[in-house]
């Protein structure tokens, strides 16, 4: 870390007269195992790193900005990127709002969010795990045809942020998963079903979880037929519930609101949503997979509470969105590795609990249809105009139980519509990895296509 | 190529020092990467961005194991270190490092007139302002306009123990518009792509102000759009629109990874109809220009033109080397991966419907009610079960033969196998969209495109009774 952190200093001593320059490194270590028919089918391990830099540089009208990366931290590729950044930034449209992070005086949460047994984790071990969770799935039902592929992975990597404008940052995180697909036949058509877990080190995993419910989500869809068309009461289970967070999410970052992209924009204060409905972006909180001391530009990141009982309270905002909006970052920049600029978006959502477990759910809603799985989220959700159309596998609810299952279908709303329509918040928390938390939810009256 | 990214001589010692743990065989990839963008967003320049990755990425293949790893040092300690690190999979031993003698190096040019150092940033910075008023000349309701404009060099040098040596200098430009319109029902939005495996030069000031055009009406046409229908109708495609639809419907399901598993619906059915008589689909990586199109893969194996499915018998699948090798064949060209820190696995390039002899106008006329789709999002699929799911960005309704009321966003639904059978009229007037196809984490360009045609059924996943 020592190392990452004298290599940005070096490259901030480098800033030539007036101009401001933030600088991301990072470094990592990555190993995956694919295991097929109890056999190794491809074992890699690596070592990345790389650079981004954002060169700012003020003018009369305001400040420009440019960017490079490189895919290497060697003196040459980082002073390609360097000079390409200042080239950059002569042709940015001057922007009074454009400006780097500086420090805001808000303390990084305490979080452990490294286990080093990963790097000292045998590899015999990691593949020995990959393996098993082959054997386990294969032999878990007669009905299981096939393992398409079983799969364990790890990383362990650190980053540093540091700009002139003050900004000191650095960090280390670790992740470790196994995943598994099953592919089940009842003689006529096949179904599959996928599982997963994930912690910070192999020891975390649980396999046992992951391959029953691979096998479990597959064999429950054998048989699934294609229902006729209704309108009726949804029930989307915690994955598919996470999936409509973070789309959820997306509309709330202050970027997509200051650039008039969000069905959200000029509604804060409003009754947006039923009034079970209280969403929180708590990167924080350790026990969200997406937890983190750090932001995208170096501020700590913090808890920030988007939509309260259904009233529309706050947007998240990185440096320039908050500058545009008149107020200040949120601590919520995000960006996708060294290429990545930072942009205002939410890391770790989570809908505060409701009352009540899934079978409860089911008993209240009485009938409709239980969501278990999401397609086509990316081509069918248009998080502008909010309209919202998915396709969907899962079960029908009959009398308050759960019935056949059904596939081949959508079911379509907008997301305004969806979030007034909140019928019943579950208890049933899943922490899962991506950017949002998930548990039931219950929305009542959305469209179903079928036959 | 210029100048070698791995010298001839290096790359024999690398393969040699992979194999030497009893490995049967191994490649070297390396890669030079350089990428550059620019945007416009809120009529302001927000951002001009550079990139470079080189690196190498090296297997090494033992009965049915790859080992793999990737460095970003190309020099010789570097590449032999990644070696080592490959050919740990290998257990056995072996016999210490083996001789590999590499063909002469087959060296491919670019098709690519102006290359993308040539051209002034200024240069592209006046094209986004451009395509920007050109954008909101066409009315008061666009309210946002973002467009982006990208290009990428791509030179690479692929080696492997069977004496492949290879090079090829991949040249792609892309440029994206997105307009937002505001009315008072809410925001719609419109897109337009151009992209090719060309240089600056497709980005003509007509090709340009077409887009903007384009996608200015699209978020227009749409603010007076209704809710789409739920439920079964006949779907009109548009040429070029539904291309996409091949490669979700049945083109995943035809990459040799999946069938051999038999994780896919189109196992075992070679020989055997699996789609109207009307379907004729072809992956082509020789298209010259086209977004798919390389004069390699990533393999050093040369593009080639295979037809998947003839009068919708299916006449093969798409290969890769380690898919070909199980099954004792040739490669068909299409092993391609993201970048040197990825495995090559089996991939589309340019996937398209030949063109029919219907009129694409009689089309429609003969349909009483239904959908056309002028423009179809993305998609996904699932290939052991066929079923996919893909997103109408610009649809309309017909009615009584003719296109009427624009739709709201929705996706369609259906089942591969059974979306192929009900292909029922397919017209003469073929043209091809770009794309980006993810597939296991890794992105590759893509080509589809087909002609305008009819499904007699589909699902439409809308609100409206």
């Amino acid at each position: 870390m020592s190392d990452l952190m004298a290599r940005a200093e070096r490259i901030l001593e480098s800033a030539k007269g007036a101009e401001e320059i933030e600088v991301f490194l990072s470094s990592g270590v990555d190993t995956e195992v694919q295991a097929y028919q109890g056999e190794i089918e491809s074992l890699s391990s690596a070592t990345s790193s790389g650079v981004g830099i954002r060169v700012l540089r003020d003018g009369a009208a305001g400040a420009q900005v440019g960017t490079a990366w490189a895919g290497s931290l060697d003196e040459a590729a980082i002073a390609d990127a360097l000079h390409e950044a200042r080239d950059n930034a002569r042709f940015a449209t001057e922007d009074e709002f454009m400006a780097f992070a500086r420090p805001d005086g808000v303390e990084g949460a305490s979080l452990q969010l490294t286990d080093e047994s990963v790097l000292t984790t045998p590899i015999d071990q990691k593949i020995a795990m990959a393996i098993e969770l082959e054997r386990m799935v294969r032999s878990g039902d007669p009905r299981i045809r096939q393992v398409d592929s079983a799969n364990y992975s790890d990383y362990v990597a650190e980053a540093a942020i540091l700009s002139t404008t003050g900004i000191r940052a650095s960090y280390a995180r670790s992740g470790a998963f196994v995943s598994v697909e099953a592919i089940a036949t009842d003689g006529q058509s096949d179904q599959t079903g996928w599982g997963l877990s994930a912690g910070k080190a192999p020891s975390d995993l649980d396999l046992h979880e992951a391959a029953t419910d691979a096998i479990s989500r597959a064999l429950r869809m054998l048989g699934a037929v294609k229902p006729a068309s209704m309108k009726c009461a949804a029930v989307f289970d915690p994955r598919s519930a996470a999936t409509l967070l973070s789309v959820i999410g997306g509309a709330l970052s202050g970027e997509a609101v200051a650039y008039g992209r969000s069905f959200f924009a000029d509604r804060i204060g409003e009754d947006v949503a039923s009034s079970l409905f209280t969403l929180i972006d708590d990167p924080t909180d350790p026990r969200h997979f997406a937890a983190s001391v750090f932001d995208g530009e170096g501020l700590a990141c913090r808890r920030n509470v988007l939509i309260e009982k259904g009233q529309l309270k706050a947007f998240v905002y990185d440096t320039v969105s908050a500058r545009r909006a008149g107020t200040s970052s949120t601590g919520s920049a995000v960006r996708g590795g060294i290429a990545g600029s930072p942009t205002a978006g939410c890391r770790a959502l989570q809908l505060e609990p409701g009352d009540f477990d899934q079978a409860e759910i089911f008993r209240r809603v009485g009938n409709g249809i239980f969501v278990e799985s999401l397609t086509g989220v990316h081509s069918g959700v248009n998080p502008i105009s909010g309209d919202f159309s998915v396709g969907v596998t899962g079960r029908m609810i009959r009398d308050g139980q759960l019935g056949e299952p059904v596939r081949e279908i959508t079911v379509a709303s907008t997301l305004q519509r969806m979030l007034l329509d909140v019928l019943f918040v579950g208890c049933d928390v899943e922490w899962l990895p991506g950017s949002a938390a998930g548990q039931s939810i219950a929305i009542e009256a959305i469209a179903v296509s079928g036959s | 190529m210029s100048e070698t990214l791995v010298e001839h001589d290096v790359l024999e010692r690398v393969l040699g020092e992979a194999l030497g743990r009893g490995g049967e065989f191994a490649e070297v990839f390396a890669e030079d990467r350089t990428t550059a963008s620019a945007m416009l967003d809120q009529r302001r320049i927000e951002e001009l961005s550079s990139g470079r990755d080189r690196g190498a990425g090296i297997r090494v293949v033992v009965g049915e194991t790859t080992g793999f790893a990737h460095t970003a040092d190309l020099s010789e300690r570097g590449l032999l270190a990644a070696a080592q690190a490959a050919a740990a999979v290998a257990r056995e031993g072996g016999g210490g490092v083996r001789e590999i003698a590499l063909d002469a190096l087959r060296d491919y040019p670019t098709h690519a007139t102006i290359l993308p150092g040539d051209v002034d940033k200024a240069r592209k910075i006046d094209l986004l302002r451009h395509a920007d008023d050109v954008a909101r000349s066409e009315g008061s309701s666009i309210t946002q306009v973002q467009v982006a404009l990208g290009d990428s060099t791509r030179r690479f040098v692929v080696a492997n123990s069977e004496g492949v040596f290879a090079s090829d200098h991949q040249v792609r430009t892309r440029f994206n518009i997105s307009c937002v319109a505001s009315g008072d029902a809410g925001m719609q939005t419109g897109y337009r792509p151009i992209a090719g495996t060309r240089g600056f030069e497709i980005l003509t000031v007509q090709a340009v102000e077409e887009a903007a055009r384009g996608a200015a009406k699209q978020a227009i046409t749409k603010l007076d759009a209704r809710p789409a229908p739920s439920g079964d109708l006949p779907v009109v495609l548009a040429g070029g629109s539904g291309g996409i639809l091949f490669h979700e419907a049945c083109g995943h399901g035809l990459e040799a990874d999946a069938v051999l598993k038999n994780a896919s619906v189109y196992a075992g059915k070679v020989g055997q109809q699996v789609a109207s008589s009307l379907v004729t689909l072809v992956d082509d990586g020789t298209v010259t220009g086209e977004w798919g199109y390389l004069a390699i893969d990533d393999e050093g194996r040369p593009g080639a033109r295979n037809v998947l499915i003839e009068n919708g018998v299916l006449t093969d699948y798409m290969w890769d080397y380690l898919r070909a090798r199980k099954e004792g064949r040739g490669s068909s060209g299409n092993g391609r991966r993201q970048s040197y820190q990825h495995l090559p696995m089996v991939r589309m390039t340019n996937t398209y419907l030949l063109a029919g002899e219907s009129d694409a106008d009689e089309i429609v006329a003969q349909t009483p009610r239904g959908v056309y789709v002028a423009q179809l999002g993305g998609g996904s699929v699932n290939t052991a079960t066929g079923d996919f799911v893909f997103g109408m960005t610009s649809a309309f309704l017909i009615e009584d033969g003719k296109i009427t009321a624009p739709l709201r966003d929705c996706n369609l639904i259906g089942n591969g196998p059974e979306i192929l059978q009900r292909v029922d009229a397919v017209a003469k007037d073929f043209s091809m969209m770009p794309g980006t196809c993810g597939k296991d984490g890794q992105s590759v360009p893509v080509g589809t495109g087909q002609a305008t045609m009819r499904l007699s059924s589909v699902t439409i996943g809308g609100t409206a009774a």
